[in-house]
Protein backbone atom coordinates (compact mmCIF):
# COMPACT_ATOMS: atom_id res chain seq x y z
CA UNK A 1 0.00 0.00 0.00
CA UNK A 2 1.10 3.30 -0.32
CA UNK A 3 4.09 5.17 1.80
CA UNK A 4 4.15 8.13 4.03
CA UNK A 5 6.36 10.42 2.63
CA UNK A 6 9.11 12.55 4.06
CA UNK A 7 9.54 15.60 2.53
CA UNK A 8 12.11 18.35 3.29
CA UNK A 9 11.06 22.03 2.14
CA UNK A 10 13.60 24.49 1.07
CA UNK A 11 12.82 27.88 1.02
CA UNK A 12 13.87 30.81 -1.29
CA UNK A 13 14.58 33.61 -1.10
CA UNK A 14 16.05 36.05 -4.22
CA UNK A 15 17.45 32.97 -5.49
CA UNK A 16 19.02 32.03 -1.85
CA UNK A 17 18.12 28.89 0.48
CA UNK A 18 16.96 30.59 3.43
CA UNK A 19 16.22 29.33 7.19
CA UNK A 20 12.49 30.26 8.56
CA UNK A 21 11.26 31.52 11.56
CA UNK A 22 7.85 32.73 11.89
CA UNK A 23 7.64 33.13 8.26
CA UNK A 24 9.16 36.42 9.10
CA UNK A 25 12.65 35.99 9.64
CA UNK A 26 15.07 34.58 6.99
CA UNK A 27 18.70 33.52 7.48
CA UNK A 28 20.86 33.42 4.50
CA UNK A 29 22.00 29.27 3.99
CA UNK A 30 23.21 29.40 0.30
CA UNK A 31 23.01 27.69 -3.17
CA UNK A 32 19.90 26.05 -3.32
CA UNK A 33 21.52 23.70 -6.03
CA UNK A 34 24.16 22.60 -4.27
CA UNK A 35 21.67 21.62 -0.84
CA UNK A 36 19.31 19.79 -3.44
CA UNK A 37 21.93 17.33 -4.50
CA UNK A 38 23.15 15.99 -1.31
CA UNK A 39 19.08 15.73 -0.17
CA UNK A 40 18.47 13.37 -3.28
CA UNK A 41 21.26 11.19 -2.62
CA UNK A 42 19.91 10.98 0.96
CA UNK A 43 16.77 9.22 -0.14
CA UNK A 44 14.12 11.88 0.53
CA UNK A 45 10.31 11.33 -0.94
CA UNK A 46 9.84 14.38 -2.89
CA UNK A 47 10.99 17.68 -2.37
CA UNK A 48 8.97 21.05 -2.20
CA UNK A 49 10.50 24.61 -2.92
CA UNK A 50 8.59 27.64 -1.26
CA UNK A 51 10.04 30.70 -3.32
CA UNK A 52 8.65 33.92 -0.96
CA UNK A 53 10.91 36.61 -3.39
CA UNK A 54 9.09 39.57 -2.73
CA UNK A 55 10.22 40.56 -6.56
CA UNK A 56 10.87 38.60 -9.49
CA UNK A 57 14.73 38.73 -10.03
CA UNK A 58 16.82 36.15 -7.93
CA UNK A 59 20.93 35.59 -8.47
CA UNK A 60 22.72 32.96 -7.30
CA UNK A 61 25.75 34.81 -7.85
CA UNK A 62 28.31 34.99 -5.10
CA UNK A 63 31.53 36.89 -4.38
CA UNK A 64 32.94 34.05 -2.64
CA UNK A 65 32.09 31.33 -5.29
CA UNK A 66 32.51 31.12 -8.78
CA UNK A 67 28.76 29.68 -9.71
CA UNK A 68 26.85 30.77 -12.74
CA UNK A 69 24.24 33.45 -12.32
CA UNK A 70 21.05 31.81 -12.15
CA UNK A 71 18.28 35.11 -12.97
CA UNK A 72 14.93 33.41 -12.39
CA UNK A 73 13.07 30.36 -10.67
CA UNK A 74 12.98 28.43 -14.03
CA UNK A 75 16.48 28.33 -14.29
CA UNK A 76 16.36 27.01 -10.82
CA UNK A 77 13.96 24.81 -11.39
CA UNK A 78 16.00 23.45 -14.43
CA UNK A 79 19.13 23.08 -12.72
CA UNK A 80 17.24 20.86 -10.07
CA UNK A 81 15.04 18.54 -12.21
CA UNK A 82 18.24 17.57 -13.85
CA UNK A 83 19.56 15.94 -10.51
CA UNK A 84 16.65 15.13 -8.86
CA UNK A 85 14.65 12.44 -9.79
CA UNK A 86 12.08 12.26 -7.32
CA UNK A 87 8.87 14.17 -7.44
CA UNK A 88 9.17 18.27 -7.34
CA UNK A 89 6.70 20.56 -6.17
CA UNK A 90 7.37 24.35 -6.89
CA UNK A 91 5.67 27.13 -4.80
CA UNK A 92 5.60 31.12 -4.35
CA UNK A 93 4.20 33.51 -7.32
CA UNK A 94 2.35 31.19 -8.87
CA UNK A 95 -1.55 33.40 -10.00
CA UNK A 96 -1.62 31.98 -13.46
CA UNK A 97 -2.50 28.97 -15.66
CA UNK A 98 0.97 30.13 -17.51
CA UNK A 99 2.46 30.45 -14.01
CA UNK A 100 2.04 26.72 -13.91
CA UNK A 101 2.70 25.56 -17.13
CA UNK A 102 6.06 27.10 -17.48
CA UNK A 103 7.33 25.40 -14.24
CA UNK A 104 5.88 22.00 -15.31
CA UNK A 105 7.78 22.45 -18.62
CA UNK A 106 10.95 23.20 -16.81
CA UNK A 107 10.52 19.95 -14.48
CA UNK A 108 7.49 20.32 -11.59
CA UNK A 109 5.87 17.93 -11.53
CA UNK A 110 3.49 19.53 -8.98
CA UNK A 111 2.56 23.34 -7.87
CA UNK A 112 1.79 24.99 -4.51
CA UNK A 113 -0.61 27.66 -4.92
CA UNK A 114 -1.30 29.90 -1.68
CA UNK A 115 -3.14 33.29 -2.12
CA UNK A 116 -4.07 33.10 -5.47
CA UNK A 117 -6.29 29.74 -4.34
CA UNK A 118 -7.53 32.67 -1.77
CA UNK A 119 -8.18 35.41 -3.80
CA UNK A 120 -9.61 33.59 -6.94
CA UNK A 121 -10.72 29.68 -5.51
CA UNK A 122 -11.59 29.11 -9.31
CA UNK A 123 -7.96 29.05 -9.89
CA UNK A 124 -7.93 25.84 -8.03
CA UNK A 125 -10.66 23.88 -10.48
CA UNK A 126 -8.89 25.53 -13.30
CA UNK A 127 -5.57 24.35 -12.67
CA UNK A 128 -7.17 20.87 -11.55
CA UNK A 129 -9.06 20.52 -14.94
CA UNK A 130 -6.14 21.90 -17.28
CA UNK A 131 -3.20 19.59 -15.42
CA UNK A 132 -5.53 17.18 -13.47
CA UNK A 133 -5.64 17.70 -9.39
CA UNK A 134 -2.59 15.57 -8.63
CA UNK A 135 -0.82 18.69 -10.15
CA UNK A 136 -2.14 21.01 -7.71
CA UNK A 137 -1.37 21.14 -4.13
CA UNK A 138 -2.93 24.01 -2.02
CA UNK A 139 -0.68 25.72 0.40
CA UNK A 140 -2.37 27.04 3.85
CA UNK A 141 -0.73 29.01 5.89
CA UNK A 142 -2.13 28.99 9.45
CA UNK A 143 -1.70 31.16 12.73
CA UNK A 144 -3.73 31.38 16.45
CA UNK A 145 -5.56 34.44 16.92
CA UNK A 146 -5.25 36.16 20.48
CA UNK A 147 -8.52 34.31 21.20
CA UNK A 148 -6.86 30.96 20.80
CA UNK A 149 -8.48 30.34 17.77
CA UNK A 150 -7.24 29.10 14.43
CA UNK A 151 -6.59 31.44 11.13
CA UNK A 152 -5.67 31.40 7.54
CA UNK A 153 -3.45 33.53 6.12
CA UNK A 154 -2.03 34.27 3.08
CA UNK A 155 0.88 36.85 1.35
CA UNK A 156 3.22 34.58 3.23
CA UNK A 157 1.86 35.42 6.85
CA UNK A 158 1.49 39.16 6.39
CA UNK A 159 -2.58 39.17 5.43
CA UNK A 160 -5.42 37.18 7.52
CA UNK A 161 -8.13 36.01 5.60
CA UNK A 162 -10.79 35.16 8.42
CA UNK A 163 -11.01 31.92 7.47
CA UNK A 164 -10.83 29.01 10.01
CA UNK A 165 -8.59 26.14 8.26
CA UNK A 166 -11.01 23.52 8.54
CA UNK A 167 -13.89 25.26 5.96
CA UNK A 168 -10.70 26.81 3.79
CA UNK A 169 -9.25 22.94 3.84
CA UNK A 170 -12.93 21.68 2.43
CA UNK A 171 -13.23 24.60 0.21
CA UNK A 172 -9.77 23.26 -1.23
CA UNK A 173 -10.48 20.00 -1.68
CA UNK A 174 -14.34 20.77 -3.09
CA UNK A 175 -12.57 23.21 -6.12
CA UNK A 176 -9.79 20.28 -6.52
CA UNK A 177 -7.05 20.66 -4.57
CA UNK A 178 -4.81 16.87 -5.17
CA UNK A 179 -2.54 17.85 -1.71
CA UNK A 180 -2.85 20.50 1.11
CA UNK A 181 0.18 21.24 1.99
CA UNK A 182 -0.28 22.64 6.11
CA UNK A 183 2.38 24.86 7.53
CA UNK A 184 1.77 26.50 11.10
CA UNK A 185 3.63 30.55 11.33
CA UNK A 186 3.66 29.71 14.96
CA UNK A 187 6.06 27.04 15.38
CA UNK A 188 7.64 27.58 12.05
CA UNK A 189 11.49 27.22 12.66
CA UNK A 190 10.79 26.99 16.65
CA UNK A 191 11.53 23.60 16.43
CA UNK A 192 8.74 22.56 19.11
CA UNK A 193 7.21 19.74 16.97
CA UNK A 194 4.05 20.16 15.13
CA UNK A 195 0.49 21.86 15.90
CA UNK A 196 -1.00 18.49 16.42
CA UNK A 197 -4.29 19.96 16.99
CA UNK A 198 -4.30 21.24 13.99
CA UNK A 199 -3.09 19.05 11.50
CA UNK A 200 -5.83 16.51 12.86
CA UNK A 201 -8.39 18.97 12.81
CA UNK A 202 -7.87 19.52 8.67
CA UNK A 203 -7.17 15.58 7.98
CA UNK A 204 -10.35 15.14 9.77
CA UNK A 205 -12.09 17.90 7.34
CA UNK A 206 -10.51 16.11 4.03
CA UNK A 207 -10.15 13.35 2.24
CA UNK A 208 -7.04 14.66 0.50
CA UNK A 209 -3.60 13.54 1.53
CA UNK A 210 -2.27 16.56 3.87
CA UNK A 211 1.37 17.48 4.51
CA UNK A 212 2.95 18.83 7.71
CA UNK A 213 4.78 21.30 8.24
CA UNK A 214 6.37 23.52 10.72
CA UNK A 215 7.89 23.18 13.84
CA UNK A 216 10.10 20.12 13.43
CA UNK A 217 12.99 20.20 15.86
CA UNK A 218 13.92 16.51 16.51
CA UNK A 219 12.84 13.57 14.04
CA UNK A 220 10.53 12.01 16.80
CA UNK A 221 7.96 15.16 15.52
CA UNK A 222 8.12 13.27 12.04
CA UNK A 223 6.35 10.24 14.08
CA UNK A 224 3.70 12.80 15.80
CA UNK A 225 2.78 14.08 12.52
CA UNK A 226 1.77 10.83 11.42
CA UNK A 227 0.35 8.49 14.00
CA UNK A 228 -1.32 11.67 16.27
CA UNK A 229 -1.70 14.35 13.57
CA UNK A 230 -2.85 11.48 10.46
CA UNK A 231 -0.65 13.49 8.26
CA UNK A 232 0.17 11.22 4.62
CA UNK A 233 3.18 13.01 4.26
CA UNK A 234 5.51 14.86 6.76
CA UNK A 235 7.56 18.22 5.89
CA UNK A 236 10.10 20.44 7.49
CA UNK A 237 12.18 22.85 6.41
CA UNK A 238 15.67 23.70 8.94
CA UNK A 239 15.86 20.13 10.49
CA UNK A 240 17.15 18.93 6.88
CA UNK A 241 19.28 21.92 6.51
CA UNK A 242 21.29 21.64 9.74
CA UNK A 243 21.92 18.04 10.45
CA UNK A 244 23.76 16.12 8.18
CA UNK A 245 22.17 12.93 7.00
CA UNK A 246 18.97 14.03 7.85
CA UNK A 247 16.67 12.10 5.69
CA UNK A 248 18.45 8.57 6.62
CA UNK A 249 18.36 9.61 9.94
CA UNK A 250 14.61 10.92 9.90
CA UNK A 251 13.78 7.43 8.22
CA UNK A 252 15.51 4.99 11.07
CA UNK A 253 13.31 6.85 13.22
CA UNK A 254 9.93 6.61 11.13
CA UNK A 255 10.67 2.71 10.18
CA UNK A 256 11.34 1.81 14.20
CA UNK A 257 8.04 3.55 15.00
CA UNK A 258 6.68 1.33 12.59
CA UNK A 259 5.78 3.51 9.39
CA UNK A 260 4.94 2.34 6.78
CA UNK A 261 8.15 4.53 4.86
CA UNK A 262 10.42 3.78 1.53
CA UNK A 263 13.36 2.41 2.62
CA UNK A 264 16.42 4.23 2.20
CA UNK A 265 17.99 2.65 -1.19
CA UNK A 266 21.91 3.37 -1.53
CA UNK A 267 23.23 4.62 -4.64
CA UNK A 268 25.43 1.84 -6.05
CA UNK B 1 20.45 6.05 -29.02
CA UNK B 2 16.92 6.16 -27.61
CA UNK B 3 14.02 8.47 -29.17
CA UNK B 4 11.48 9.57 -26.91
CA UNK B 5 8.71 9.46 -28.90
CA UNK B 6 7.18 13.46 -28.52
CA UNK B 7 3.36 13.55 -29.36
CA UNK B 8 2.41 16.62 -26.95
CA UNK B 9 1.72 14.78 -23.89
CA UNK B 10 3.62 14.22 -20.54
CA UNK B 11 6.98 15.75 -19.26
CA UNK B 12 9.38 14.34 -21.34
CA UNK B 13 11.96 16.40 -19.69
CA UNK B 14 12.16 13.90 -17.00
CA UNK B 15 12.60 11.07 -18.89
CA UNK B 16 15.28 13.20 -21.10
CA UNK B 17 17.40 14.36 -17.56
CA UNK B 18 16.87 11.16 -16.41
CA UNK B 19 18.62 9.74 -19.36
CA UNK B 20 21.22 12.31 -19.52
CA UNK B 21 22.21 11.63 -16.04
CA UNK B 22 22.79 8.24 -16.69
CA UNK B 23 25.20 8.98 -19.85
CA UNK B 24 22.56 7.73 -22.09
CA UNK B 25 22.40 9.13 -25.48
CA UNK B 26 18.39 10.07 -26.06
CA UNK B 27 16.78 12.44 -28.32
CA UNK B 28 12.95 13.93 -27.37
CA UNK B 29 11.37 13.11 -31.16
CA UNK B 30 8.77 12.64 -33.35
CA UNK B 31 10.71 12.62 -36.33
CA UNK B 32 10.22 9.12 -37.99
CA UNK B 33 13.43 8.91 -39.91
CA UNK B 34 15.09 9.14 -36.15
CA UNK B 35 12.75 6.94 -34.81
CA UNK B 36 13.42 4.17 -37.43
CA UNK B 37 17.63 5.11 -36.30
CA UNK B 38 16.98 4.81 -32.80
CA UNK B 39 18.19 1.71 -31.43
CA UNK B 40 15.72 1.54 -28.39
CA UNK B 41 12.05 3.47 -28.10
CA UNK B 42 10.40 5.11 -25.09
CA UNK B 43 7.18 6.39 -25.35
CA UNK B 44 6.37 8.33 -22.42
CA UNK B 45 3.22 10.51 -21.33
CA UNK B 46 0.94 11.64 -19.01
CA UNK B 47 -2.80 12.55 -19.79
CA UNK B 48 -5.75 11.12 -21.78
CA UNK B 49 -5.90 7.77 -23.58
CA UNK B 50 -8.16 9.34 -26.50
CA UNK B 51 -6.12 12.34 -26.64
CA UNK B 52 -2.65 10.42 -26.60
CA UNK B 53 -3.92 7.97 -29.14
CA UNK B 54 -5.18 10.88 -31.74
CA UNK B 55 -1.78 12.58 -31.32
CA UNK B 56 -0.10 9.64 -32.24
CA UNK B 57 -2.42 9.28 -35.55
CA UNK B 58 -2.12 12.77 -36.28
CA UNK B 59 1.44 12.57 -36.24
CA UNK B 60 2.08 9.56 -38.42
CA UNK B 61 3.73 7.82 -35.61
CA UNK B 62 1.06 4.63 -35.15
CA UNK B 63 2.43 3.13 -38.35
CA UNK B 64 6.10 3.72 -37.47
CA UNK B 65 5.75 2.38 -34.05
CA UNK B 66 4.27 -0.83 -35.48
CA UNK B 67 6.85 -1.57 -37.94
CA UNK B 68 10.22 -0.52 -35.63
CA UNK B 69 8.77 -3.05 -32.33
CA UNK B 70 6.65 -4.96 -33.77
CA UNK B 71 8.51 -5.73 -36.99
CA UNK B 72 11.92 -4.83 -36.06
CA UNK B 73 11.61 -6.03 -32.56
CA UNK B 74 13.36 -2.81 -31.14
CA UNK B 75 13.83 -2.62 -27.61
CA UNK B 76 10.30 -0.36 -26.46
CA UNK B 77 9.48 0.60 -22.86
CA UNK B 78 5.89 2.23 -22.41
CA UNK B 79 5.59 4.47 -18.94
CA UNK B 80 2.34 5.50 -17.43
CA UNK B 81 0.15 6.42 -20.47
CA UNK B 82 2.59 5.07 -22.99
CA UNK B 83 2.02 1.16 -21.04
CA UNK B 84 -1.18 1.94 -21.51
CA UNK B 85 -1.21 3.43 -24.86
CA UNK B 86 -0.01 -0.30 -26.24
CA UNK B 87 -3.14 -2.31 -25.38
CA UNK B 88 -6.09 -3.32 -26.76
CA UNK B 89 -8.96 -1.29 -25.39
CA UNK B 90 -9.41 2.08 -23.17
CA UNK B 91 -12.38 2.97 -21.10
CA UNK B 92 -10.66 6.29 -19.82
CA UNK B 93 -14.27 8.86 -20.58
CA UNK B 94 -15.27 6.66 -23.25
CA UNK B 95 -14.16 3.58 -25.31
CA UNK B 96 -10.58 4.04 -27.41
CA UNK B 97 -8.87 1.63 -29.49
CA UNK B 98 -5.27 1.11 -28.49
CA UNK B 99 -2.12 0.00 -30.45
CA UNK B 100 -3.00 -3.31 -29.41
CA UNK B 101 0.61 -4.73 -28.81
CA UNK B 102 -1.15 -6.44 -25.55
CA UNK B 103 -4.32 -7.85 -24.90
CA UNK B 104 -5.34 -5.54 -22.17
CA UNK B 105 -8.20 -3.06 -21.42
CA UNK B 106 -7.51 0.09 -19.08
CA UNK B 107 -10.19 0.30 -16.56
CA UNK B 108 -10.23 2.53 -14.19
CA UNK B 109 -9.54 2.01 -10.34
CA UNK B 110 -12.79 1.33 -8.26
CA UNK B 111 -11.72 1.47 -5.01
CA UNK B 112 -13.88 4.35 -3.63
CA UNK B 113 -15.15 1.89 -0.89
CA UNK B 114 -11.55 1.16 0.28
CA UNK B 115 -11.84 4.47 1.32
CA UNK B 116 -8.79 5.30 -1.48
CA UNK B 117 -8.25 8.28 -3.53
CA UNK B 118 -8.34 8.03 -7.04
CA UNK B 119 -5.79 9.13 -8.89
CA UNK B 120 -3.53 6.81 -7.18
CA UNK B 121 -0.28 9.31 -6.04
CA UNK B 122 2.63 8.22 -4.38
CA UNK B 123 5.40 5.67 -3.44
CA UNK B 124 4.16 1.85 -3.54
CA UNK B 125 5.73 -1.01 -3.36
CA UNK B 126 5.94 -3.57 -6.32
CA UNK B 127 6.68 -7.32 -5.71
CA UNK B 128 9.28 -8.14 -9.39
CA UNK B 129 9.73 -11.08 -11.19
CA UNK B 130 13.26 -10.99 -11.19
CA UNK B 131 13.31 -13.13 -14.28
CA UNK B 132 12.25 -9.72 -16.66
CA UNK B 133 15.13 -8.71 -18.21
CA UNK B 134 14.69 -4.75 -16.79
CA UNK B 135 14.37 -6.46 -12.97
CA UNK B 136 17.80 -8.50 -12.68
CA UNK B 137 19.94 -8.16 -9.82
CA UNK B 138 17.40 -5.92 -7.82
CA UNK B 139 15.17 -6.42 -4.87
CA UNK B 140 12.05 -8.71 -5.21
CA UNK B 141 10.10 -5.75 -3.14
CA UNK B 142 10.48 -1.97 -4.78
CA UNK B 143 9.02 1.12 -4.61
CA UNK B 144 7.89 3.54 -7.39
CA UNK B 145 6.32 6.71 -7.96
CA UNK B 146 2.82 6.39 -9.61
CA UNK B 147 0.61 8.71 -10.80
CA UNK B 148 -2.73 7.56 -12.59
CA UNK B 149 -6.30 6.65 -12.53
CA UNK B 150 -6.37 4.33 -14.89
CA UNK B 151 -4.55 0.51 -15.24
CA UNK B 152 -4.43 -2.35 -17.54
CA UNK B 153 -6.36 -5.39 -16.36
CA UNK B 154 -4.27 -7.54 -18.43
CA UNK B 155 -5.21 -11.02 -19.77
CA UNK B 156 -2.27 -13.54 -20.02
CA UNK B 157 -0.80 -13.07 -16.75
CA UNK B 158 2.33 -14.52 -17.39
CA UNK B 159 3.61 -11.01 -19.23
CA UNK B 160 3.58 -9.40 -15.72
CA UNK B 161 6.46 -9.11 -13.95
CA UNK B 162 5.65 -6.79 -11.50
CA UNK B 163 2.38 -6.44 -9.28
CA UNK B 164 1.03 -3.13 -7.13
CA UNK B 165 -1.50 -3.40 -4.79
CA UNK B 166 -4.06 0.05 -4.00
CA UNK B 167 -6.95 -1.78 -2.88
CA UNK B 168 -7.26 -3.55 -5.92
CA UNK B 169 -4.07 -6.07 -7.11
CA UNK B 170 -2.77 -4.46 -10.64
CA UNK B 171 0.10 -4.68 -13.15
CA UNK B 172 2.74 -2.33 -12.83
CA UNK B 173 5.42 -4.26 -14.48
CA UNK B 174 5.08 -5.80 -18.30
CA UNK B 175 7.24 -7.13 -20.57
CA UNK B 176 6.28 -9.51 -23.59
CA UNK B 177 8.87 -10.03 -25.82
CA UNK B 178 11.20 -6.38 -26.70
CA UNK B 179 8.19 -4.85 -25.42
CA UNK B 180 8.74 -3.24 -21.86
CA UNK B 181 5.78 -1.08 -19.68
CA UNK B 182 5.34 0.18 -16.36
CA UNK B 183 3.02 1.98 -14.71
CA UNK B 184 4.97 3.84 -12.81
CA UNK B 185 7.24 7.00 -13.23
CA UNK B 186 10.99 4.95 -13.54
CA UNK B 187 12.11 8.84 -14.17
CA UNK B 188 10.86 9.91 -10.58
CA UNK B 189 11.61 6.81 -9.04
CA UNK B 190 15.37 7.84 -7.65
CA UNK B 191 17.71 4.73 -7.59
CA UNK B 192 15.23 1.80 -8.21
CA UNK B 193 13.97 3.61 -11.23
CA UNK B 194 17.25 4.52 -13.12
CA UNK B 195 18.31 0.97 -12.47
CA UNK B 196 15.24 0.46 -14.71
CA UNK B 197 16.32 2.68 -17.38
CA UNK B 198 20.09 1.72 -17.46
CA UNK B 199 18.94 -2.01 -17.95
CA UNK B 200 16.56 -1.09 -20.79
CA UNK B 201 19.47 0.62 -22.27
CA UNK B 202 21.83 -2.11 -22.02
CA UNK B 203 19.11 -4.54 -24.02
Amino acid sequence: MLKKRLIPCLFLKNGHLVRSEHFSYHQLLGDPIAQVERINSWSADELIYINISNDEHYDLRRDDKKTKSIDNIYDIIERVSKTCFIPLTFGGNIKTIEDIRERLKRGADKVVINTAAFENPDFISEGAKVFGRQCIVVGIDVKIKSNKEYEVYVEHGKKATGLHPVAWAKEVEKKGAGEIFLNSIDRDGTAKGYDIPLITMVVDAVSVPVIACGGVGIFEHFVDGIKEGGASAVSAGNIFNFTENSVIEAKKVLKNAGINIRPVIKIK
Amino acid sequence: MIAIIDYGLGNLTSVKNALDFLGIESEITNDIKKIQKADNIILPGVGAFGYGMENLKKLGLVEVLNKEVIENKKPFLGICLGMQLICKKSYEEGEFEGLGWIDAEVIKFNVEHEKLLVPHVGWNEVACNLESTILQGGNTEQTFYFVHSYYPDVKDKSIVMGWCNYGVVFPAILQKDNIFAVQFHPEKSQTEGLEILRKFESL
